[in-house]
């Protein structure tokens, strides 16, 4: 061993200790689907109360747009928009994987990133284009 | 008694014995949500801080019915699958992880009709 004849190994850590470890990048963007799908899953009641607030009449659809328009609404919303642009986004990543593409570690690694940045491109695209809706901007 | 041998029997099935339905059901349930998510976050987008007169205007419309529907029972159908294979995945006592699953779905078709109802009131 080179170590042992100059002297001794270097103080380094031998296994991937926690304090060293970094989260490879296709593990983080595989937890933040589960995450987001899960999150999705309630979403879809967001969706339910705002069909039926528009189906019950004025007063209905009054309350869930002061709700919505509130700026913990606000934020729930955004969370909403995230975390389904992010799923659709990289959903189309696994589409991929499923047909036998793009698993080199660097096509993975590389799409991970893409998927985020789409994902924040289309994110703020979707707010401007509500707020400017809205009339805010 | 099925005359088929026991390998014939468990081909293609694997230890779910249900094959491939759920991992395929879960694509095609994607492909088609991705269409319909765009059209989905587009429309809200547009239609954010709309007033009452306009949101109805644009649920009546046969077109954004239809699609919006489709939106939410494919949607459903999909978070059926997948929250399926979350709780398959963490819960491990029998009773507890039936009990989830058997909620997943009642709830998937509580929501699934209430907003079939929701929109057939206002696009009817």
């Amino acid at each position: 061993m080179a170590e042992a004849r100059s002297g001794g190994p270097k103080a380094r850590p031998r296994s991937p200790h926690l304090g060293i470890y970094r989260w490879p990048i296709t593990m983080g963007t595989s937890i933040l689907h589960r995450v987001t799908g899960v999150g999705l899953a309630f979403g879809t009641l967001l969706v339910a109360w705002w069909l039926v607030a528009a189906s019950m009449g004025p007063e209905s659809y009054d309350t869930f747009a002061r709700v919505a328009g509130h700026w913990f609404g606000q934020l729930v919303l955004f969370g909403f928009t995230v975390a389904l642009i992010y799923h659709a986004v990289n959903g189309v990543r696994h589409l991929f994987w499923d047909v036998g593409r793009g698993f080199k570690m660097h096509t993975a690694n590389t799409s991970g990133i893409v998927a985020y940045v789409v994902t924040v491109a289309l994110t703020l695209l979707v707010w401007l284009v509500a707020y400017r809706s809205m009339g805010v901007i | 008694m099925s005359v088929q041998t026991p390998l014939g029997r468990v081909r293609g099935l694997g230890s779910a014995k249900s094959g491939t339905a759920h991992f395929w059901h879960q694509r095609v349930t994607a492909v088609a949500l991705l269409p319909l998510t765009i059209w989905f976050v587009w429309s809200i987008a547009r239609y954010a801080g709309a007033p009452y007169a306009e949101v109805l205007e644009f649920l009546h419309d046969p077109i954004n019915a239809v699609a919006i529907l489709l939106f939410v029972l494919a949607g459903l159908y999909h978070m059926v699958l997948g929250v399926q294979v979350v709780i398959e995945d963490y819960i491990h006592r029998e009773g507890t992880k039936l009990a989830l699953l058997m909620f997943t779905n009642f709830a998937a078709f509580a929501i699934g009709v209430t907003c079939v109802i929701a929109v057939l009131r206002i696009a009817v």
